[in-house]
Formats: structure tokens, sequence, C-alpha cells
């Protein structure tokens, strides 16, 4: 039981509370650049969570039995960057044979993520918290999984956005930048919650 | 000096293994793509106007190549796409003659139909149609409110000085997105080489489209155009006249007879100009016989 709670506590903390998107600001490109339309903003999130619950488990590995034991941790960063690059062409030539059809929904995006800074963030916040093998795993996976409601969100709204009187000047991208500050000002209110 | 070691070797071995794993990845996971698609993908022009019949460019490509489907499809490219995509596959094609958009009606601007009420709603013709049928008092004629110029994907279509639509016939491609447009389906694609258009889609009687037509240049229906063309090319078709453009040739006989106009003819200067030139150098030759035979017989 002790285990569900923490689990449960992990959960709400990485989706809602420490929310990547709205609360630590990371991965905002794909957050603007794809919210544009529903489907792609759901194949988007479902890579996101994909490659964030892999990028955390190999990078937890490679911090723990590589990094540390010979003492050069302040390679962290190229070493990450260099694992979740490969790992996402890796993913991709694994996908494109083997499920073709989900190929063809998140193929374009794939490619986009690994140059996404909340998988690389995901990696170092896992390291910084000093979260277990098992915990980083979950926090890639909540964390992803975060993300991927709050671009479904946001791009629910602008869709009907998109039919929404709104003045010329404010069409497109202004309105956009004021809904995802009014968004993360509803997800501060997570904030308070102690878990 | 160790830890400046370790780094140079551990990420050198990182990237390695990264390196040799993606290449046996890249081996193992091999798909097979035919380079003709992607090699025909190059030859389209890449506009994704879908007037081929198909989402866009890359997937017109793939049909040429796995389905057999036709290779002269793509309008925007026209004869030099189909060319080189005949080559590619090594497959002959009927070369058809490019088309280009034309607006069978000539209302518009200044030259408007009378008005039945001021349209002040929506600014496109799909809104001002579902009021009354229209603010024009035709009720087949352009509704001026521009839908077509902004369906067109390539800027072919443009207002002149008077307001009126006109149709670059060097830019446009064909692709049938202003025909979809127009809510009256004035637009027709047309072959390009055929000059002389009936400019009247009216189906009112003569009476009446005479009425209505501000510009006055309503086909009515006379039946004159169809007596007088010489290849039969011209139908009435519920009372307006309709041109067979596969039989045409461009004569403008009809033009000529039309009493409103509705018949227009670009090549009537120039048709004029070389019966001309044709008169005046046959003159030129009979003077010079002449002079000629009148010097023989002074001698």
């Amino acid at each position: 039981m002790e285990l569900v709670g923490r689990i449960f506590a992990l959960a709400v903390a990485a989706i809602f509370v420490q929310n990547f998107v709205l609360s630590r600001f990371l991965g905002l490109c794909p957050y603007i650049g794809v919210s544009k339309k529903l489907d792609s903003a759901i194949g988007m999130g479902m890579a996101v969570v994909f490659v964030m619950t892999m990028a955390s488990t190999i990078t937890w590995m490679i911090q723990y039995f590589l990094l540390k034991p010979l003492h050069i941790e302040f390679l962290q960063t190229i070493a990450f960057i260099l694992t979740i690059a490969s790992l996402v062409q890796l993913v991709e030539m694994v996908i494109q044979k083997t499920a073709p059809a989900l190929y063809k929904s998140l193929g374009v995006f794939l490619p986009l993520i690994t140059t996404n800074c909340a998988v690389l963030g995901v990696s170092i916040l896992n390291i910084n918290e000093q979260l277990t093998f098992f915990g980083a795993i979950l926090n890639g996976l909540f964390g992803g999984l975060g993300f991927t409601l709050v671009l479904i969100l946001m791009a629910g709204i602008r869709e009907r956005l998109e039919k929404a009187d709104i003045p010329q000047a404010m069409r497109g991208m202004p309105i956009a930048m004021i809904v995802a500050g009014s968004m993360a000002m509803a997800f501060l209110g997570f904030s308070g919650m102690s878990l | 000096m160790t830890v400046i070691i370790y780094s140079v070797v551990t990420l050198g071995v990182l990237a390695l293994i990264y390196g040799l794993g993606l290449a046996f990845a890249s081996k193992k996971f091999y798909v097979e793509t035919d380079p003709k698609i992607e090699e025909i993908q190059e030859a389209l022009p890449g506009a994704n106007c879908g007037a081929c019949g198909y989402a866009g460019c890359a997937s017109y490509a793939e049909a040429i190549v796995k389905n057999n489907e036709e290779i002269n499809k793509c309008a925007p490219g026209g004869a030099d796409t189909t060319a080189v995509i005949s080559k590619i596959m090594g497959v002959e094609a009927s070369t058809s003659e490019r088309k280009v958009a034309l607006i069978h009606c000539q209302s518009g601007g200044k030259n408007n139909t009378f008005f039945r009420y001021e349209y002040q709603g929506v600014a496109t013709c799909q809104a001002a149609v579902l009021v009354a049928n229209g603010p024009n008092l035709c009720d087949w004629g352009c509704l001026y409110q521009n839908d077509c110029l902004r369906a067109c994907p390539f800027d072919a279509i443009s207002l002149d000085e008077n307001g009126m639509r006109i149709i670059d016939t060097e830019k446009c491609t064909g692709c049938g997105a202003c025909v979809k447009a127009c809510p009256r389906n004035l637009i027709e694609l047309v072959p390009v080489s055929r000059r002389v258009h009936v400019m009247c889609s009216s189906h009112d009687k003569g009476a009446i489209s005479r009425k209505v037509c501000g510009n006055s240049t309503a086909c009515i229906a006379c039946t004159l155009c169809v007596k007088k063309c010489p290849v039969n090319a011209i139908e009435m078709n519920n009372n307006v006249a309709v041109i067979d453009y596969t039989k045409c040739i461009n004569c403008g006989q009809c033009a000529d007879v039309c009493p409103t106009g509705a018949i227009v003819d670009p090549l009537k200067e120039v048709r004029a100009r070389k019966k001309a030139e044709a008169k005046a150098k046959a003159e030129a030759a009979k003077k010079a016989m002449e002079a000629k035979k009148a010097a023989e017989a002074k001698q």
C-alpha cells in the first residue's frame, strides 16, 4: 500500500504540480508548434511519453553505472544528449520496420523529439532528485503523460479559438501565447498541494 | 590526467557503440522503398494542391509507382512534369492540353448586374448566395465577393481597375480550386488554346436575362451563333450557348454575329490585322505585276 501511495504521489507531482510544460517551462517549442490540431497533438504526446520513459531508463543507467564510478559526472549533459539522439533514431527505425501504422502516425514527430529539452530535462532531473531506478522510469512516464495532457488541452482550446470572434491583431500566435500564460497560471494552483 | 583520459575514452566508446548500434539497426531494420517514389516526388511541383485527386504530391508519387496510376494527372506541373515522370517510369503518357480556368460571366465591379437589395453580410460568395439567392438580380451571375480569388493557391486571379476578376492564364495551373469555390458554378476549366468563349451562364429566358444584366452582355439564346458556326461546335443548352471546345476552331464567327456581346473573341484584332496584312501584301504584289507589265509594254 505504501508503494501505491508513493507511486500516486509521484504521478500527481509529475503530471500536475511539477508539470514539465507549465511549471518547469520545458518543451515549449512543441507545446506552441504542434498544438494546432488535436490529432497531431495526440501523436506528438504519445511519442513524447514513449521517448521520455525510454530516455529516463537508459540515462539513469548511464549515470549510475558509467559516469559515477568513473567520477566524470560533469559529462552528464553531453553523454545524455548523445544517448537521447541515438535512442530516438533507433526507436524510429524499429517502429518503421515493426509497426508501419504507428510509424505513420508518430513518424514526423519522432525526429523532432531528439532536440526536445523536456526529454533531456527529465533525464537530468531524475539524477538531481536522486530518484531510484524505478522512480526514474515512472517519473519519465508520468512527465510524458503530463506533457501530453497539456498539449491536448492546448490543442483543444486552439481548435475552438479558430472559430472564435477574436480581434484581427490577436489571431493566431498572440492569442496562443495568452492562452499558454493563462494555463500556466491555472496549473500554478496545483503547487499548493502537499504530498 | 586520468579524468581527461576517462572522459575521452568514455565518450568515444559511447559514441562508437551508438554509431555501430545505429549502423547495425539501419541494416537490420531496413525498409525497402522504391527509389522511383522519391524521384517522382522530386519531379512533382510540391504544391500539394490535390488536383490529381490525392492528398498531396507524396501520395500521388506513391500511387504512380505502386498502383500504376496515370502519370498525367498533375495539373500544376503540366506536360513538363508528365514528361519527366514518363522518363522515370518508362511509360508513355497521353499528354493532354493544359487547361485554365474561365469565368463564364462578364458582370462585376463597375459593370454589375442590377441588385435586388444591398448585401452587407459576411464578405464571401458562399454567404451571399444564401440570402434570398444572392443580392444581384441575375440568378446565375457572379456575386462579386471574390471567393475564387481567395481560393486560388497560385495568385492567378486578380481584379482589374474596374473590379472585374481576371485570370492570368500563365499563372493558372488548372488545379480547379476556384471551380469548387464558386457557388454559382461559373468557372470551367477550358483548353488554353481555345480563345473564343461564351461569357454568360444565365439559364433565364432572353428577355429576362437581358433586363437583369447590368452589363447587358447576357446570352439571350437567339441561336444566331449556333447557325453561324462552321463546325457545329455550339449548342443551346437550356437558354445559354455552350461551345464544344473539342470542335471549336477559334474562327470567331460566333462572336461576330452575337447581338449582345456575350461571346468574346480576344483574337478579333489579331485576325483583322492578319487579314489587313494579307490584303496589303496581295495589293503590293498586284502593283508590282502591273508595273512589270507596263515596263514590258514600253520596251
